[in-house]
């Protein structure tokens, strides 16, 4: 085959490669992106990826909104993940402004970002079931997801596109039936994630399938930009949750899976030990906010009155209250100049944001790191050669979002 | 490795056992006939419906006082809070004679969301200082054209609390009256 061939026009009879868009509403793409395939018979010889179909704009609609609005913004990035990407964005604005969370906040938001680490990588792992052939175990896995999109609901009263938290804490305390269902998903998730494995771990169609397909060395994973499971998977042990801990996270005790081949097997399997790690994060986080007796056990966000909204009776009643109240809404309280860069580990790797700022209402430039647009970069080198129903396995076991790809 | 916590995980080849096809698709097998004898999951909707937790958000409501009287004064922070920008309300003065319609001075005389540019984060209900706009726990409905979407007051504005009590607590659902 040659690369001549490829450059053929459509429809010349020397052509003997097929072009095929896969995408860019392909049901195996599991978003909005476009491959176009050149294949000989069925192994690929090249690929070109599109981008951009769900383009929002988004970096420059945040330089027209006061922070708080840009929380909703950032749901919309990894939409499996969307309270990560919530918290990440709080913790940006909170380094900006200089604010100290308390210690029962960070808890409770490591409780909701594991939560969605779980439902992020649940998703994930099904998925590359689904497009192996097993359906059967993403059906059952989604229960739990389920049970976990209740929680949120209990927090925030929404299950996908969350808008949780705020500047300096959460909107609300925990109420008992949010408590109520962590214990209960503490209880059963256990159960579920081994009859979850045992339906695919040591399966040997699945182990066939995802053997040595879409595999990516440490090396060249490292000079993608490669973070979260996927670079894990090939072998290297980076997590921001341990180099750079935000939100108390060194508070707790956790291993860092790791994988050596970095193909799709590597992948899953890493993504399947991080959730128990998210599991026994999630146990232990649970035990400390326990721990918080009388009123240390009513502190659900830090003391902002720039930015964080007095409490309803107050604007009601109080003066200075409802002066606050008037100024947070309208975005009158200017933002402090300068430059910070947060990032999370977020479900897909890491999730990034850049802000700077010149004072004012909004800032003055926003960027998201987003860990999909980078992996979508070595989509190409990871199915050169490969058959076309291993590229599909490998588009859905790099997690690629398209919510996230386009911002 | 960068660091002391990195685990490698299991990658061990096949046995014997594990790569027979057969052996597979009896374990396959067991678990999803397991599955056949548990609780159904899932629940008839529409003859059926979850309930939300307290704090959904939903649909809006324009809230009215003890008195039946509208409790927006139009002073457009919600509008303002909104990232989606869309609220729009035109604001008029009570004139003498109205007070049993509007509790402030000034009310919206035109007070319109458009459902479909709205995400419902509830920004809105937490902007309010006058405790007049709340996203209930209903959901939102289908339309046949767009226009249907854009809701005007009377769409949004609950039931009058005396002269139609039920209605009125219906729509109130789990919020109190008065916050
Ligand atoms: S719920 Fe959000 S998007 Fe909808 S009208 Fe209220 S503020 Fe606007
Ligand atoms: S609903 Fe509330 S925030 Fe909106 S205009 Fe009326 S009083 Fe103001």
């Amino acid at each position: 085959m040659s690369e001549q061939h490829i450059k053929l026009p459509e429809g010349s009879i020397e052509k003997t490669t097929t072009t095929l868009n896969l995408g860019p509403t392909h049901p195996a793409t599991h978003g909005v992106m476009q491959n176009i395939l050149e294949l000989d018979g069925e192994r690929i010889v090249s690929t070109e990826q599109t981008i951009g179909y769900i383009h929002r704009a988004f970096e420059k609609i945040a330089e027209r909104r006061p922070l708080a609005q840009i929380t909703t913004l950032t749901d919309r990035l990894n939409y499996c993940s969307s309270p990560i990407n919530n918290m990440g964005w709080h913790l940006t604005c909170e380094k900006l402004l200089g604010v100290k969370t308390p210690k029962r906040v960070d808890y409770l938001r490591v409780i909701i970002m594991e939560l969605s680490r779980i439902s992020d990588h649940l998703i994930c792992n099904s998925i590359v079931g689904v497009d192996a052939g097993a359906y059967t175990g993403f059906l059952y896995v989604m229960q739990y997801r389920e049970l976990i999109y209740e929680i949120y609901e209990e927090v925030c009263g929404a299950r996908l596109t969350t808008n949780m938290g705020r500047i300096g804490g959460f909107e609300r305390n925990f109420n008992n039936i949010a408590f109520e269902k962590i214990e209960k998903f503490l209880a059963e998730y256990p159960r579920v994630l081994k009859e979850f494995e045992n339906l695919f771990q040591r399966n040997r169609i699945f182990m066939d399938r995802t053997k040595g397909t879409g595999a990516i060395s440490a090396e060249r994973a490292l000079n993608y930009g490669f973070t979260g499971p996927n670079l894990r998977a090939a072998g290297v042990d980076y997590d921001v949750r341990v180099h750079s801990p935000y939100s108390s996270y060194e508070d707790f005790q956790f291993n860092i899976p790791v994988g050596t081949t970095g193909d799709n097997y590597d992948r899953w399997l890493v993504r399947e030990q991080e959730m128990w790690q998210s599991l026994s994060i999630i146990e232990q986080a649970y035990q400390k906010v326990q721990e918080f007796k009388g009123t240390e056990a009513d502190v659900y966000h830090a003391d902002v009155p720039e930015y964080y909204l007095p409490e309803k009776v107050d604007v009601y009643t109080k003066m200075e209250a409802l002066i606050y109240h008037f100024k947070i809404i309208m975005g009158e309280t200017d933002i402090p100049a300068g430059e910070v860069y947060q990032s999370v580990e977020g479900g897909n790797g890491e999730l990034g944001f850049y802000l700077i700022s010149d004072g004012g209402r909004s800032p003055y430039r926003l960027h998201f790191r987003r860990p999909c647009f980078i992996y979508y970069q070595a989509y190409e080198e990871l199915t050169k050669g490969a058959m076309l129903s291993d590229a599909i396995m490998t588009m859905s076991s790099l997690n690629l979002i398209a919510g996230e790809l386009d911002a | 490795m960068l660091t002391q916590r990195a685990k490698e995980v299991d990658r061990k080849p096949m046995t014997f056992l594990e790569s027979i096809y057969l052996w597979n698709i009896m374990k396959g097998m067991g678990i999803t006939i397991s599955h056949l004898f548990k609780k159904k999951a899932t629940i008839n909707y529409p003859e059926q419906t979850r309930t939300f937790s307290k704090v959904f958000r939903g649909l809006h409501v324009l809230n009215r006082d003890e008195e039946g009287r509208e409790n927006c004064t139009a002073c457009g922070l919600c509008a303002v809070a909104c990232p989606a920008e869309a609220i729009t309300m035109e604001g008029a003065e009570r004139l003498p004679g109205e007070e049993h319609l509007y509790r402030e001075e000034k009310y919206a005389a035109k007070y319109e969301i458009n459902m479909l540019r709205c995400i419902f984060c509830g920004l809105c209900e937490e902007a309010c200082p006058k405790d007049a706009i709340y996203l209930s726990q209903t959901f939102a409905p289908a339309n046949y054209g767009r226009k249907g979407f854009i809701y005007k007051k009377d769409d949004l504005l609950i039931p009058h609390p005396i002269e139609n009590k039920e209605a009125y607590e219906a729509a109130l659902g789990d919020k109190p009256a008065k916050n």
